[in-house]
């Protein structure tokens, strides 16, 4: 393979390409796939099949065999599109008309009108929750045109399986320039001019910490793709892996250029099959056209990379974890130093780059380092993906550059904050949670602070792998954190005593916050324990556990002492700290609570106030999500019969 | 437990042409017990101590591996295998409600995780990335986004049914 080579499969695609007329791409990331897009894209191939038009599902087809005279139309599966909770998505090109919640029913019609009258079907476009409108194309719709979508664009509109089309959007330019044009000292300095920093929570310059392998004199050097996305709320790089996973292979192959290495391996969840599938396949067939392997673009270099699949322990997301689980241990982390970037994986000097990262590399070195500056902030260049959840109107996966608000995120591309019922009511927001585990949750006065790896740390947060979970008033901040420290101290690996033993006790003094046996003096051993943990702790995730636990205490302090003072919890979240009271005055009546209520404790007639029978209340607030009137309120324990 | 010696009536040609796959390879024990779980849906007693004979690691160090690593199992799932999510996205949307539903539906004896029928198990999982369909459950293959205690009962009954016009 080289640049000529190179050009001709671009070219030969975009030739192809011409007799196109129409691309469907059906959103085949998780959210859409387990709700059925698949058989939305299968409808579709019949349906289309059925009309005598001229379909392909890729571009490698016999020429003479379509020479429709209306062209032929192109279907495809792409990533995660972003919008997860409307899905399934469906994408019709060159128009970009944007179908949302497509059911297998909807297909006939979508064939009939949209792809042979060219006419819209507007009840299957995408209605915004913040305004009520119908908006035709991905383009018009805020969530979208708000954001700067660099990877995920590419992640939501291209047939990851097929590389040529990778190529015909510049892929493994980069990695061609890099190993025919440049020296490894020259990458790793453009990708420091970048400021590029890692995406997997650390924030660690990526071109530094090739030029620290670099130096390492040792002829046997391995690059890690880190997969292995533990974070619980957190799923930008199991969409890059299943949308764009040939741009992570590219990454690597730059990065095994600029320290010197011959082999990688992608560390990859298990619980995310499709992932595996995609980047092994995407392996496989960039070896087969002679992008890894030996004697790369004629360079005399040699590289590849295989897939190794997690076992789930999220302490493996640990670059020294992760190096004893490929190896066939438990993944437990070492003491440092030595880094891993010095002795790593069989000893031998071993990088550890997160997948969003490796995405990033090639644009930087297509581009240059001054046009990906041109995004982010100072400290913190280009753009980042983040998880949008919990309770926001429009959840999903986004990217938008360093510098942007968590206000714009939540308030603008998010739609707004919505309430128990689903109900966009902005006053409800409560906090935002970034950094997963290892994260804090921020009220509303850090909203207005500009996103970047040193803000958030400033605040008592961090950027973490990208999870950004909203909350609204009927949270509990307390169970928010015995939430994470449960998760931490599950996943601790048990090494050292401060992260095994001090998370359990962190989780026991929640524990007796929560069930009403707390004081004051609990919060301050909380505190104390907490920053004990942390200082002691042998690796990261032992060292950040407790960092829920002290931007929750710092940031609704009042919450917790109403907690261990009033015993009582005002969202109605501890069981032990409230009842549920149906309020005479709101309720209507409806009959709804009593049919929901799984213990059958509601009680009443038609028209008329509903009763709790509090002994029979389990407490499971089903009633209170169904009730239209919010007529059933959470009161301290025994003030209500 | 049955004991290792009582299973000599197991046939271990695909557990062996699976050590082969990883060449018998230590360090390759855990896609090796990841195949294997994938073969049983668990990871049997004499499976572990054969393997670990045959790629000459100690039967200790399988058995370290296989409780760290929270994708194996050492006991038998149920024939439906419920699994619900609890990451931060499903956990703020009630999966915890969801959680405390299903253990009192399926009446679980203490500390087990399959039901004495083989019908159900029950575990909770670390976020599977499905969160804007929080919360979220899945069944075997399927996946049921946004679940309430409501329907968590729903769920159950229906395959309850389902067994029972099977038999």
């Amino acid at each position: 393979m080289n640049d000529i080579e190179l050009k001709e499969i671009k070219e030969s695609y975009l030739q192809r390409s011409k007799i196109v007329t129409q691309r469907i791409v059906v959103c085949a990331g998780t959210g859409c796939l387990a709700i059925g897009a698949m058989d939305v894209y299968n409808k579709l191939v019949e349906e289309i099949k059925a009309k005598d038009l001229d379909i392909v599902v890729s571009l490698d087809f016999d020429e003479k065999e379509h020479s429709h005279p209306d062209g032929a139309i192109h279907i495809s599966e792409s990533g995660c599109q972003g919008l997860c909770q409307i899905g399934p998505l469906v994408t019709i090109k060159p128009e970009g008309i944007f179908y949302t919640k497509v059911k297998v029913k909807d297909v006939p019609e979508i064939v009939e009108k949209t792809i042979i009258e060219k006419e819209i079907i507007k009840k299957l476009l995408f209605k915004n929750p913040a305004d009520k409108k119908r908006y035709e194309t991905m383009d018009d719709i805020p969530f979208y045109n708000l954001q700067t979508r660099l990877l995920l664009e590419p992640c939501g509109s291209l047939d990851a399986e097929d590389i040529k089309e990778y190529i015909s959007i510049d892929g493994y330019a980069a990695a061609l320039k890099c190993y025919t044009q440049m020296a490894p000292k020259e990458i790793c300095q453009v990708v420091m001019d970048a400021g590029l920093r890692g995406r997997g929570g650390g924030g660690f310059p990526a071109g530094r910490k090739w030029a620290l392998a670099l130096k390492q004199d040792s002829k046997k050097k391995y690059i890690l793709c880190n997969g292995d996305e533990g974070d619980p709320g957190a799923f930008m790089d199991g969409s890059i892996l299943v949308g764009n996973p040939h741009s992570v292979v590219e990454g690597m192959m730059i990065a095994a250029k600029a320290m010197g290495s011959d082999e990688g391996i992608v560390y990859v969840r298990t619980e995310y099959p499709l992932a595996v599938k995609r980047i092994k396949k995407a392996i496989e067939t960039a070896r087969s056209i002679g992008f890894l392997g030996e004697n790369i673009f004629g360079s005399g270099q040699n590289f590849d990379i295989r897939v190794m699949e997690g076992a789930g322990a999220f302490v493996c997301g640990e670059a020294s974890a992760m190096v004893e689980s490929i190896t066939g241990d438990r993944g437990i982390p070492r003491p440092k130093p030595p880094r891993t970037a010095e002795h790593g994986l069989h000893l031998k000097p071993t990088i550890v780059n997160n997948v969003e990262t490796l995405s990033s590399v090639p644009l930087i070195l297509l581009h240059g380092a001054d046009e990906y500056k041109k995004y982010g902030t100072k400290g913190s260049s280009g753009t980042k993906t983040f998880a949008l959840t919990g309770h926001v109107a429009n959840t999903g996966l986004i990217e938008v550059p360093f510098g942007t608000t968590l206000r714009e995120i939540i308030f603008d591309i998010g739609g707004g904050v919505v309430n128990e019922n689903g109900k966009i009511d902005n006053s409800s927001f409560k906090a935002v949670q970034t950094g997963g585990p290892s994260g804090g949750c921020l009220p509303e006065k850090h909203l207005d602070i500009p996103l970047s790896f040193d803000s958030l740390k400033k605040i008592g947060s961090m950027v973490g792998s990208g999870g950004m979970v909203v909350m609204n008033k009927d949270v509990c901040m307390v169970q928010v954190a015995r939430f994470f420290i449960q998760f931490t101290h599950e996943e601790s690996c048990g090494k050292c005593t401060p992260c095994r033993e001090g998370t359990k006790q962190i989780l026991g003094l929640l524990d007796e916050i929560i069930e009403g046996r707390g004081t004051l003096e609990t919060i301050t051993t909380l505190e104390e324990l907490s920053s004990a943990v942390m200082d002691s702790s042998l690796c990261g995730l032992g060292k950040s556990a407790p960092s829920p636990i002290l931007s929750t205490i710092k940031e609704f302090r009042e919450e917790y002492e109403s907690h261990v003072v009033d015993k009582f919890c005002s969202t109605g979240k501890c069981t032990e700290l409230f009842d549920f009271w149906i309020n005479p005055d709101l309720c209507k009546g409806c009959t709804l609570c009593a049919e929901e209520c799984p213990t059958n404790a509601i009680t009443g007639e038609k028209k008329e106030p509903h009763k709790i029978a509090q002994q029979d209340c389990t407490k499971c607030g089903s009633c209170r999500t169904t009730c239209k009137f919010n007529a059933i309120e959470a009161v301290r324990v025994g003030t209500h019969g | 437990m049955s004991s290792p010696a009582m299973e000599q009536t197991r046939d271990y040609t695909e557990i062996i042409e699976i050590l082969d796959k990883y060449e018998r390879d230590p360090s390759r024990i855990i896609p090796i017990l990841q195949d294997i779980q994938a073969l049983f849906h668990f990871l049997p007693e004499d499976v572990m101590i054969f393997v670990a004979k045959e790629i000459k690691i100690s039967s200790s160090k399988v058995y370290g591996i296989s409780t760290f690593y929270n994708h194996f199992s050492l006991v038998p799932k149920g024939k439906y295998e419920i699994k619900v999510c609890n990451g931060t996205a499903c956990h703020v949307k009630g999966s915890g409600k969801l959680i405390e539903r299903f253990l009192a539906t399926l009446d679980l004896p203490d500390g087990e995780i399959t039901t004495p029928d083989g019908v159900f198990s029950f575990e909770t999982v670390a976020c599977l990335g499905a969160c804007g369909l929080a919360p979220a459950v899945v069944i075997n293959d399927d996946v049921y986004g946004q679940v309430t205690p409501g329907k968590v009962v729903k769920l159950h009954d229906e395959i309850k049914v389902k067994e029972a016009d099977h038999e």
